[in-house]
């Protein structure tokens, strides 16, 4: 039995400590967003935020995440897809087959909270998730558009719309 | 937030309606009433209920009162766009507002219920858009002929003199207007003209086509809403995993289910097929942990003995023994080879390679006497329910397969159904429920059908001047064909392994002229299952002769680019496209110091593609590509912004693959296991991708493939020129560059 705060709710789960937490969140809780790619931490579609940082959450054993670990997953990020980043991600229209996007905008998101404006070299080293369709030249211009985005205040809407990470 | 424009989940009634007047549901209220009750797939006739009034104009055209217009797409979805592209081509000829556009995927019951009134619906070989574009464009037509009909019979005034903008008809002679909504339902009830007798809009006037608009299916990749195959719940749903024989071809002897009973949540573990077990369990995780702790015995073979090493050897003495398996020629290239003022010889090596989707294989089935199901992402929805049928015993008309959009094809989802396959035998031990099947991402890159292994050795003369006289290419490996559909090869002949090399025009033409010419192809199977992979063989006969091609500019002191225009004076298509390329790329003028240029063209899938890579080693020795400009001629364009799209993501799939990719067998199976083995380029490794599209309007190439084969090649020529060091094998070894 594991208590998890999930998107600002709290659930119970019954299920065994060495369960991924990436398995309870799909199967448990039923949100299916956050997406199995590998389950050895490798490719990061299962990019959730982990207190505010991003995590790969097929590797993190359930037993080991606390009632007041704060975990926001794509479907937390914002009620009405009005994030900078998904916005930005829209407005580049980067999804080709889509399976990695929400690892992928999840890590932009955690990118971003840590740097406003973040350089190429940042995005490099921020942005390590695996796309198998290669929209990576895209994921670059929208990371530099969600930070400009952000910086311009266009994002009022976002700041109404409560997602409990945004 | 838009949402997406794209109906999913979509087939949604078990049972067809009325095949003739079928409802598709549009808008998410459906899903979203099913996400309540925990299932993400609504179920039963009853939800059909809750769509608005719909009029179906044709198989391709439902008008709604409200002027939502629905396109109906029969190819599979997996990223490149095709969806999209589609619904232009339809809505072009339609004249409808592009912004009351949805799209909705028919099922393969559906098509066979309407004797294949969506034609073919297989994706795969680049030809989403050009094997279906006439007819699309077509039905999109006669609907728009329906609806103007419709308006002049309720005004009573000649259809002649109608106009139609934006989805709106007008009489300009009294200033009546009306939009296809208030006449749907009228022209759903005309005669259809004859399509035959329909003339097509000119491409130059397109204002749909042709344009680059945004993808109508991103809205829910954005929020986590869109619902894949893996992301399927079903009331009473039991999930499975399975581990098929390590060794190819290897027979299960036995399995030690005491060991798991008891286990949380399984079920118990089964036999599928001959060579596979599974878990059934209440989760996936469940199933997927009692499957690593069941105890198994394989019946190995004879294949335990094959590894990569035997495979090469096999390819090697292909490369030099008599007699062929398919061919073309002119003139006598050993003679002019052999009399030649100077010559140049080189072997070259490709592995074989796993597709690696992002989203595993995966199915859920149900199963019971007279009715089976299939909920499933495929290429190839016709063949996923022959399979369902099949497997199931049970009538093709009792099953129904429920698409879902792919979380990456690449060829894997296409020719083999073996997830579906494997998926049904396991439901049919479980009557009446649902069953989804996971691979884990080890099953999945240890069970693919895999990149064919090949080699190729390369011969050249030259004469005093420096001209190519006599050019010799036998190519040594596996057969796609000979493995899954060996009725493609014809006395003894495969001609598809020299993709590329053709001597025809139109599809996958070699763009040089070389007085003597041989081109072989010697057929080397091994028992690693092959297929279809992104490029298929254009990827390694591009790589081949665009390397070696730039070895004997070298050889004859020439320029890359020149050497190759005086090779391409007959082939103009494929000239153009090089042009653009370099020209685009500033060919010959000044570089960074360190920074150097490789060049590649080649023609595959219709389409003719031509690539120029800036590339520098760092000071550990590894390549770093900095730019890559892609000229691609597919004929049509249909979204600019989609092809740009296909191309940088074809620039990430080949340079993964000239990086990274390889499959090594060992003891009969395949060692790399997951990304850790396999890696993948990651973003930091993408170079700065500009595409030059240069269409001439007369022919419809494809466009997902045809760009990938130049990719490796021209990035290989510029570490050539950094390095003074042709790379002959790969992935690229820091050992070939230093």
């Amino acid at each position: 039995m594991a208590k998890l705060n999930v998107n600002g709710k709290v659930h119970d789960v019954a299920v065994e400590a060495d369960t991924p937490l990436l398995w309870v969140i799909r199967e448990q809780i039923g949100l299916t967003g956050t997406k199995y790619g590998c389950g050895v931490a490798q490719c990061g579609a299962c990019s959730v935020h982990f207190n505010g940082a991003v995590a790969r959450s097929c590797s993190i054993p359930v037993g080991s995440v606390k009632p007041t670990d704060r975990i926001v997953t794509i479907e937390g990020l914002s009620a009405k897809s009005t994030h900078p980043v998904q916005r930005a991600w829209a407005e580049v229209d980067v999804p080709q087959c889509g399976y990695c996007q929400s690892g992928q905008i999840m890590a932009a998101a955690a990118l971003l909270k840590q740097k406003s404006d973040p350089s190429d070299a940042d995005i490099d080293s921020a942005m390590t998730n695996i796309c198998r369709c290669g929209t990576y030249q895209r994921i670059r211009t929208a990371v530099h558009a969600a930070a400009r985005l952000a910086a311009t205040g266009k994002q009022a809407a976002a700041a109404a719309d409560t997602g409990s990470d945004a | 937030m838009k949402r997406s424009r794209h109906v999913e989940p979509k087939q949604l009634a078990p049972t067809p309606a009325s095949p003739g007047r079928r409802r598709f549901i549009v808008g998410s209220a459906v899903a979203g009433g099913g996400l309540a009750l925990g299932f993400n797939v609504p179920l039963g006739a009853a939800t059909q209920t809750a769509a608005a009034p719909v009029a179906e104009i044709n198989a391709w055209v439902v008008i709604q009162p409200d002027d939502t217009t629905i396109i109906r797409i029969a190819r599979a979805e997996m990223g490149q766009g095709t969806r999209t592209g589609l619904a232009q081509l339809v809505a072009e000829e339609l004249d409808c507002d592009w912004r009351k556009v949805a799209t909705d995927s028919i099922s393969p019951g559906q098509n066979l219920a309407r004797k294949r009134a969506w034609g073919a619906m297989g994706t795969g070989g680049s030809r989403g858009i050009r094997d279906s574009q006439d007819y699309v464009r077509r039905g999109g037509a006669a609907a728009r002929i329906m609806l103007v009909e419709a308006a002049a019979a309720q005004w009573g005034v000649p259809a002649s003199e109608l106009t139609v903008s934006e989805g709106v008809i007008t009489h300009a002679p009294t200033g009546r207007r009306v939009s296809y909504g208030k006449v749907a339902a009228a022209a759903a009830k005309l005669t259809p003209p004859d399509p035959k007798s329909i003339t097509l809009k000119d491409p130059k006037d397109w204002k749909i086509a042709g344009k680059p608009l945004k993808r109508l299916d991103t809205a829910d990749k954005l929020n986590g809403s869109k619902i894949y195959a893996i992301d399927v719940k079903l009331p009473g749903m039991l999930c499975a995993a399975i581990q098929a024989s390590p060794v190819f071809g290897g027979t299960l002897a036995s399995f030690d289910a005491d060991r798991i009973a008891g286990m949380p949540g399984v079920k118990r573990a089964v036999k599928v097929n001959d060579g596979a077990v599974a878990v059934v369990a209440d989760t996936w995780w469940h199933a997927k942990k009692a499957l690593d702790a069941l105890p198994v015995v394989w019946n190995e073979g004879d294949n335990g003995t094959q590894s990569s090493d035997t495979i090469a050897a096999r390819l090697k003495e292909g490369l030099t023994a008599d007699g062929n398996n398919g061919s073309r020629q002119n003139g006598d290239a050993r003679k002019a080879i052999d009399g030649a003022a100077k010559k140049v010889e080189a072997v070259y090596a490709t592995p074989f390679l796993a597709h690696a989707t992002m989203e595993p294989m995966n199915c859920t089935a149900r199963v019971s006497a007279d009715r089976a199901e299939a909920w499933v992402s495929t290429q190839n929805p016709e063949g996923a329910l022959a399979t369902l049928s099949e497997t199931a015993g049970v009538p093709l008309a009792q099953c129904e397969v429920f698409r879902y959009d792919l979380g990456g094809g690449f060829g894997r989802r296409g020719g083999a159904q073996d997830y579906v396959k494997q998926v049904v035998e396991i439901a049919k031990q479980f009557p009446g429920v649902p069953i989804k099947l996971i691979w884990s991402r080890e099953e999945d890159m240890t069970h693919d059908f895999f990149r064919p292994i090949s080699q190729c050795r390369m011969e050249a003369g030259l004469d005093e001047a420096g001209a190519l006289v006599g050019l010799h290419v036998r190519v040594s490996g596996q057969s796609i064909n000979a493995f899954s559909n060996p009725a493609g090869i014809t006395g003894g002949k495969d001609m598809r392994q020299l993709q590329g090399y053709y001597a025809e025009a139109g599809d996958a033409q070699l763009g040089y002229t070389v007085p003597n010419l041989l081109i072989e192809y010697a057929m080397r199977n091994s028992h690693v299952p092959v297929g279809a992979w992104r490029g298929v063989n254009t990827n390694q006969n591009g790589v081949y002769m665009e390397c070696f091609i730039d070895e004997v500019a070298r050889a004859a002191g020439k320029d890359p680019l020149e050497f190759r225009r005086a090779l391409m004076r007959e082939h103009p298509k494929h000239l153009a496209v090089l042009n653009a390329a370099a020209e685009k790329a500033g060919w010959g003028t000044p570089l960074p110091a360190g920074v150097h240029r490789g060049i590649a063209q080649f023609m595959g899938y219709g389409s003719y593609s031509a690539a120029v890579a800036e590339v520098s080693l760092t000071p550990q020795g590894k390549v770093k590509v900095h730019r890559m400009v892609l000229a691609l001629n597919c004929g049509h364009a249909v979204n600019p912004d989609q092809i740009a799209a296909q191309v940088e993501g074809s620039v990430a799939y080949g340079l993964s693959a000239a990086f990274y990719g390889e499959s090594t067998v060992k003891d009969g199976r395949v060692v790399e296991r997951n990304f850790d083995t396999y890696p993948i380029l990651r973003l930091a490794e993408m170079p700065k991708v500009e595409t030059v599209i240069v269409p001439t309007f007369d022919f419809w190439g494809g466009v997902g493939e045809p760009t990938i084969c130049v990719v490796s090649p021209a990035m290989l020529n510029a570490v050539h020129a950094a390095t003074g060091k042709p790379v002959r094998r790969l992935p690229l070894r820091l050992s070939d560059l230093a």
